[in-house]
Order: C-alpha cells, then structure tokens, then sequence
C-alpha cells in the first residue's frame, strides 16, 4: 500500500449470538475511508467467512451510541454490532 | 444515587421503592420481570443475561431522564445480568409520583423503552441440556434481526 491511501481503522464489538457465529468477541478492521457502517458490514463478510450468517443491516452502535448504516466512521471508532435486543 | 444500573447480585424492589418514594409523591407504580419456566413451547431451565455494559447503562440512564423529564416522577432501573433461575427477576422498574396516573404511565415507558434500546441479551437453557439465544422479533414475527428504527435515529457519536 501506498502512503497516500488514506485509511480508517476502527475496533468492532461482537456480541452474543454474533460473537459465537464468529468465534471472537473483537476485530479490528480497517477500511477505505471515507466508511460508513455498510461498508463495514461489507468488509467484514468478505474478510471473514463465518460473518456471512450476520444479517445484512444489523443495530450497529459507534462508541456505544446507536447508528444506522449511513453511520460515518473515524479513526479509533468502536463500533459494535448488536444481536437482536432481548432485555428485560 | 444511581437510579439506572446494571448489577449482578439478585434485585432487591424494597431498596428500589425507598429509593424513589418522597413526602411530595404519592403513589409508586413498580414492575418486576421474572423468569419464566417455558418460551415457545419449550420448558426453560434458566437465562443467561449479557450485556455491552457501558451502552446498556447509558441508555438505561437515558430513558430514565427521559421519563423523569415527560412526567413529574422519580425512576429507578435495575437489570440483573449474568445466570438466573426459573422465577428470580430480572428487572425491576419503580416510578414515584405525585399521582397513580403519572406513575404507571411512566412505567410502562421505562420497561418498553428498555426492551426497545438497551443492548442486552439472553440464551435459554433447555430441559434438555440445549440452549439458544432470545431474539423477540423472531418469535412473534418471523422477521429477520435487521437493523430498526431506534430513539433519536441518526444521533451521532462524537
């Protein structure tokens, strides 16, 4: 790689059902920039085979905040993606 | 005080209720979930509650004010992770307020609010030695877990 591509490197967080599909709790990951969440998700079923059982749009947070898919990453961003919620 | 928490010690209502009650408020509307022996036709033998805890409590505290700013009440929240058996709770809401109306009202809002935001899940043991994870939207819907609709949608980080 060049020094001139410019990329965004971020820490995802799996959780539950997504943590066991994957075998691991965390990936760091990094990416083209500009990213967004969807391209997240995109990078992550191409780099890791076991992530294709995730849903295409999971809930996503960054910093522990909800976001959408449009969602623009930075640098050092945690990024998490959440299994269906089944609080309470 | 803290009145949004996540613990892993049992709940304890009576502490809840003394929390939030005051010479000014009335009434105290509280909810309590429990444990429950069987889900969709299977006999559950326990729950095993996780969670992304620095999010899960944010928003817990979050719809707390949020409660608290709709109506003129006091909230206390806790959600008990880790593993629970058949009949012990594992969350316990109690709202104070001037009046029974405000109080129920709010209630609800704080454990609706909490199923809907707050990252938290739960995997079912099985009579059977098995287990799955909970995914409510599955359960009564047959829809995929995709992404939804969530509080202030589009609310950055940052």
């Amino acid at each position: 790689m060049t020094a001139s591509v410019e990329t965004v490197t971020v820490k995802v967080l799996l959780f539950a059902s997504y943590a066991d599909w994957i075998g691991r709790d965390t990936v760091e990951l990094s990416l083209p920039a500009p990213a967004t969440v969807a391209d997240l998700i995109r990078q992550l079923r191409d780099e890791l085979p076991q992530a294709d059982r995730l849903p295409a749009r999971p809930l996503t947070a960054i910093n522990a905040v909800h976001a959408t898919a449009d969602s623009p990453l930075r640098e050092g961003d945690e990024v998490a993606l959440l299994p269906p919620l089944a609080g309470g | 005080m803290i009145s949004a928490r996540l613990t892993e010690h049992p709940l304890d209502l009576a502490s809840l209720l003394a929390s939030v009650g005051a010479a000014d408020r009335g009434g105290i509307a509280s909810f309590v979930g429990l444990v429950r022996d069987h889900h969709a036709g299977r006999e559950v033998k326990r729950l095993e509650y996780s969670a992304y805890a620095p999010m899960a409590e944010a928003e817990c505290a979050a719809i707390v004010t949020e409660a608290e700013t709709k109506w003129p009440v006091r909230v206390a929240l806790s959600h008990r992770i880790g593993t629970l058996e058949v009949g012990e709770a594992a969350v316990a809401v109690a709202v104070a307020a001037p009046h029974r109306g405000e109080a129920f009202e709010a209630c609800r809002y704080v454990i609706e609010e909490l199923k809907r935001r707050v990252p938290i899940w739960k995997r079912e043991w099985y009579a059977d030695g098995s287990a799955d994870w909970v995914n409510p939207a599955a359960a009564g819907t047959g829809n995929p877990p995709e992404e939804v609709a969530i509080g202030s949608a589009g609310g950055r980080h940052g």
